[in-house]
């Protein structure tokens, strides 16, 4: 080659070179702001929430059902109380049946399509917007049993929790690395003893995990109560009659006119994101390394 | 061992038999009984034929080697002799293999009881994570039924002393087992095979992914253990099947080419491919 072809060459290489850089340190602003903007809500609502909502918290609206409507005061305390009965009755119905479907799917080979017919089913029922579930749960919970009450909330919940922690289980008990089953397997024990006793045993964390995340997710949810929990002004601990919850709590005090109930509605909305942040935050600290075993 | 047969008594399911078999050759004179066999034994990884009807047998209180170039389906041979080979999803096997007597690819033969006869230790050590020591020996007992905790107790202290981990790990029971060393971890995991009480252990290059002084020491137990079960070895190092086997077979691309008394095998091989092979020139 032409030295001065050479140099030429050489040339227009440093110069794309340079615009090159430059197009990249652009790209890179503009991907940075946007990433900025797909978080700022999560910023917003805390901060939003905690200037709003800080003044509601105290003593009494944790523990104090509501004060009658143009009084002041009262809390909040029976919808916090309900709100953990229902997850309960929904954590009841659903861990089970979430970790049995997701052991079975975990356990079945890729090509069962029994299986991925199962997988595909979790994966739509996980997308049902929650307010038909809730008319599901109307329907097959309400209606028959005569009336609103806390099991059939806790069912309704249960239906959003089950696809939740099937494929989350599904997942981490496929990290579960083959030398382990095929060890307890050469101990010439029964696959589901090697499952359910030292393949689980292993994931225990995240499977906590995945119970974790399922019951931030329902504690949150207020559209499969609206029908089927429904809402009390009293303390309740019965499972066939309705029952407060703080999602619907705060729905119903949000929609009121009492300027009273608003700030009870921003305390309440406050609380829960603390309780379901700090549920999200706890799992991702268990499974933080997504290592099997530890 | 001792414990055999004190607890859940499961060696009452094969009847015994005195298949003498007479080797070609001379050497020391083991006990000749045969304790497992393969008879045309096929083994295939979807269509892929990998074990091409080999017929082999192992004998009572012996090291048996086999050995071949990579790849030429001993780890599969070896999962075919108690049925692990099948929990590999699209793998199969057929043929006959006989322990003490009786055909464990029978219709009536569970691959779970067949696997508490005939034992396993992998390449790899691989205890159970989230196990401690103590546990990692005696669950298999544990989950088998075996309940009462001084029995459990002395069946750990047993094997533990059996494998030589005992003094290392006496005062530290309850700590992980995934803690040891990987020398620790492989005798453990040779411990807890030894806690079902097999009659044989198969093990697949158990020394291979160890340091030299904790692959000496392995060796050691294994000529210390042929006393009370039966060995068979994969091996890819020449040198450990001829210090510790007593016979050798050598598989190449999934046929038997010879099996004998490892000495004849070393020292006066019938089949010029397994002379190039014991003398490092091809595999
Ligand atoms: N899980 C598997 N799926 C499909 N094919 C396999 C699988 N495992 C082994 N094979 C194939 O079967 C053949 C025999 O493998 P095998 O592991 O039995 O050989 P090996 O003699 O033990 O080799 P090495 O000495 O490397 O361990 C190889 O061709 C291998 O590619
Ligand atoms: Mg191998």
């Amino acid at each position: 080659m032409e030295i001065a072809t050479k140099k030429l060459l050489l040339e227009f290489m440093v110069t794309t070179q340079a615009k090159r850089k430059r197009k990249n340190i652009f790209a890179n602003l503009v991907l940075s702001i946007l990433a900025i903007l797909a978080v700022s809500p999560l910023v917003a609502i805390l901060g939003f929430l905690i200037s709003k909502g800080i003044g509601a918290l105290s003593w009494e609206f944790l523990t104090s059902l509501p004060a009658p409507y143009g009084e002041s005061g009262g809390g909040m305390g029976h919808s916090i109380v309900g709100t953990f009965i229902l997850v309960l009755f929904a954590s009841l119905l659903g861990i089970p049946v979430g970790f049995g479907a997701g052991i079975f799917l975990a356990e079945s080979s890729k090509e069962s399509r029994f299986a991925s017919i199962v997988r595909l089913c979790a994966e739509m029922l996980a997308g049902v917007p929650s307010i038909v579930v809730g008319l599901f749960a109307y329907f097959v919970a309400v209606l028959p049993f005569g009336g609103f009450s806390a099991f059939a909330g806790g069912f309704a919940l249960s239906v959003i929790m089950i696809p939740v922690i099937a494929r989350t289980s599904e997942e981490i008990l496929r990290l579960v690395p083959v030398h382990v089953r095929e060890a307890g397997l050469a101990l010439g024990l029964p696959r589901w003893q090697v499952v359910m006793r030292i393949v689980l045993r292993g994931s225990r964390k995240g499977l906590f995990t995945a119970v974790l995340l399922a019951v931030a997710r329902a504690s949150g949810e207020t559209a499969p109560l609206l029908f089927t929990a429904l809402n009390s002004r009293l303390w309740s601990f019965s499972a066939t009659q309705p029952i407060s919850s703080l999602p619907v709590q705060i729905y119903t005090y949000a929609t009121s006119p009492s300027e009273e109930w608003h700030q009870q509605a921003w305390g309440g909305a406050l609380l829960l994101v603390l309780l379901v942040l700090g549920m999200s935050l706890f799992a991702r600290f268990l499974f933080s390394g997504k290592k099997y075993g530890t | 061992m001792e414990h055999n047969g004190s607890y859940s008594g499961h060696n009452g399911s094969y009847s015994s038999h005195n298949g003498h078999v007479s080797l070609v050759g001379h050497g020391d004179n083991f006990e000749s009984q045969t304790i497992l066999e393969s008879k045309d034994l096929d083994a295939w990884f979807g269509s892929h034929h990998v074990v091409k009807s080999v017929s082999l047998h192992f004998f009572s209180r012996t090291v048996s080697a086999i050995i071949g170039p990579s790849g030429c389906g001993k780890s599969t041979f070896l999962r075919c002799l108690n049925r692990m080979h099948e929990e590999i999803p699209g793998a199969r096997a057929k043929g006959v293999v006989n322990f003490q007597g009786k055909n464990i690819y029978d219709m009536f033969s569970e691959p779970a009881n067949v696997r508490r006869h005939i034992g396993m230790v992998f390449q790899k050590p691989n205890p159970f994570p989230a196990m401690s020591i103590f546990e990692n020996v005696i669950i298999g007992l544990k989950l088998a039924g075996v309940k009462k905790g001084y029995v459990l107790n002395d069946i750990a202290e047993a094997c533990l002393k059996q494998v030589g981990l005992w003094d290392e790990v006496k005062d530290k029971l309850s700590a992980p087992g995934l803690s040891l060393s990987g020398g620790q971890q492989q005798r453990l995991c040779i411990a807890r095979a030894l806690a079902m009480a097999p009659e044989v252990i198969l093990m697949d290059e158990p020394t291979s992914a160890l340091d030299p002084i904790s692959t000496a020491r392995i060796e050691e137990l294994l000529v210390e253990l042929k006393k009370t079960v039966s060995i068979v070895i994969v091996t890819h190092n020449m040198q450990q099947a001829a210090r510790i086997s007593d016979t050798t077979a050598f598989l190449l691309s999934g046929d038997l080419v010879e099996f004998g008394r490892t000495g004849e095998i070393f020292t006066n091989p019938r089949k010029s491919e397994t002379e190039r092979y014991i003398t490092g020139r091809f595999g």
